[in-house]
């Protein structure tokens, strides 16, 4: 049985079409996924993103529990910044990517993918040593994400420049918006500029009002799980079960820069290591024949199988099919030529460069 | 939502207009409705065959791929060449964007008349 959230009633009220998503009922879309998009690279979006887990983690040994259990390096991290990893498992597979929030000394707020709540939860409890304590809080807060190049303005009519985090990847907590505590942070899924919000699971639906109610002037639209995906694909940004794996380890996943090999030890560090460089590769891959091509695609050259396709679409910003995708190395070189077999119709493709999108800064 | 009386329905959500034993082929206002923005249309070609309750083209939108089903056995006279590089016609005029013209046509489905479709159309949406 899915679970609503928070924020379920008012999904219905604006017209959303509700799809079961991550073991949560969400809107796939309120208007049309291609309109949802464009507003969001050309005005902003607004995003329920509730289905993702929070945890928290504190005591004094938290830093060097974060170090053993995740990939990427906290040592350097200060209070108000965020992080991201990938999640390792003993055999150098990905157990989850998630972002780590230090809100203060021997404190911090992990953030991860719903669908992967409990397994993460259980992998933490089952991994974690020493004085610091895990508490899974994410049936406590709702988080909505505001995203598009004019999402800093509509945040200025809600709260004064200084309680906007200036920069990507910084977060400040407990502001006050119209009363209710939030942590505003830089973040977001898209690829574009924009604010995550974590608050009080019981104001769900009155800071989404509040925050619809300040856009409107700057054509702010809600967007449903259909528009977050073809944003972060145009963006290549991977999604756990897609880029990411139980099997694939985060380099492999391309995620290197994020797979800290000089920390002492970290789990899957000697598995990661063992397994070497890896033969495939994750590279783009743009439609030039007829057709769309989607996940799990087996792709062709040279009369043999050399790759399959991780993700799929119409990208509708681009305006074009693309996809991501593994590739043997080989054939990784921008312009080379492949085919992608769409249900046994033979389509021709091109690898180009990722992002397929990027922000004019 | 509007369901023409002149046409003939299925329950897979095709319309169908014949013309003597020639039919023109497309899919319904609630069918491209639930489909949501289509952004790919697979044809066949002229001279394929289709046959009645399978399918003969496919439809895309943003987030997945749906087939379209015939619902008359015969043979693809024409296709609407402009749904290939205009598949948003789909969803801004379903009545208008055809798929194919079929002739010879020598079986058909079980067909619904508009108001039989209406009510059908209603039934579905209630099970959502």
């Amino acid at each position: 049985m899915e679970k609503k959230t928070p924020l379920y009633d008012t999904h219905v009220k604006y017209g959303g079409k509700i799809v079961p998503f991550g073991g949560f009922l969400l809107p796939v879309q309120y208007s049309s996924v291609i309109e949802e998009h464009k507003a969001v690279r050309e005005k902003a979006g607004l995003f329920d993103v509730s289905h993702m887990g929070e945890i928290t983690l504190k005591g004094p040994d938290s830093l060097k529990f974060l170090n053993h259990l995740l990939t990427n390096d906290y040592t350097s991290l200060k209070p108000g910044s965020a992080r991201y990893s990938p999640m390792a498992n003993e055999n150098g597979g990905t157990v989850d990517d998630l972002i780590v929030y230090m809100r203060g000394e021997n404190d911090y707020f992990i953030v991860v993918n719903a669908a992967n709540k409990d397994k993460d939860y259980q992998w933490m409890l089952d991994h974690v040593s020493g004085d610091c304590e895990l508490k899974d809080v994410s049936d406590s807060y709702a988080q909505i994400a505001l995203q598009g190049p004019l999402a800093y303005s509509i945040m200025l009519k809600l709260v004064p420049e200084e309680c906007l985090p200036q920069k990507n990847y910084t977060a400040i907590f407990d502001v006050d918006i119209k009363g209710i505590c939030s942590i505003i942070s830089r973040t977001g899924y898209t690829g574009e500029d924009g604010f995550e919000i974590y608050y009080p699971a019981e104001k769900a639906a009155e800071l989404w009002e509040l925050v619809m109610d300040a856009g409107k002037e700057f054509g702010l639209i809600p967007c449903g799980l259909g528009a977050r995906d073809t944003l972060r694909l145009e963006a290549a940004m991977p999604l756990y079960g897609h880029e990411l794996t139980d099997e694939l380890s985060p380099v492999e996943a391309c995620l290197t820069r994020f797979v800290k090999l000089d920390k002492d030890e970290f789990i899957g560090k000697e598995a990661i290591i063992a397994r070497g460089e890896p033969k495939e590769i994750r590279v783009g891959l743009q439609v030039t024949g007829r057709g769309i091509v989607r996940e799990h695609m087996d792709i062709y050259a040279d009369g043999r199988k050399i790759g399959h396709t991780t993700s799929g679409t119409m990208c509708p910003y681009v305006g074009k099919a693309v996809a991501m995708a593994m590739v043997e190395k080989e054939y990784s070189e921008l312009g080379t030529k492949v085919t992608v077999d769409v249900r046994g119709r033979s389509v021709e493709c091109e690898v180009v460069k990722l992002p397929f999108y990027k922000r004019q800064k | 939502m509007n369901f023409p009386a002149e046409l003939k329905y299925t329950k897979s959500h095709e319309w169908i207009a014949f013309d003597g034993d020639t039919a023109c082929i497309g899919i319904t206002d609630y069918a491209q409705e639930e489909l949501g923005d289509l952004v790919f249309a697979n044809l066949p070609q002229a001279g394929d065959e289709v046959f009645a309750g399978e399918a003969f083209a496919d439809v895309e939108s943003v987030k997945a791929v749906s087939d379209i089903y015939s619902p008359v056995t015969g043979t693809v006279l024409e296709i609407n060449e402009e749904l290939l590089d205009h598949p948003e016609l789909i969803n801004e005029a379903p009545y208008d964007a055809w798929f194919v013209k079929v002739e010879g046509v020598s079986a058909q489905e079980d067909l619904l008349d508009a108001d039989e479709y209406a009510a059908f159309v209603e039934e579905e949406k209630a099970k959502e």
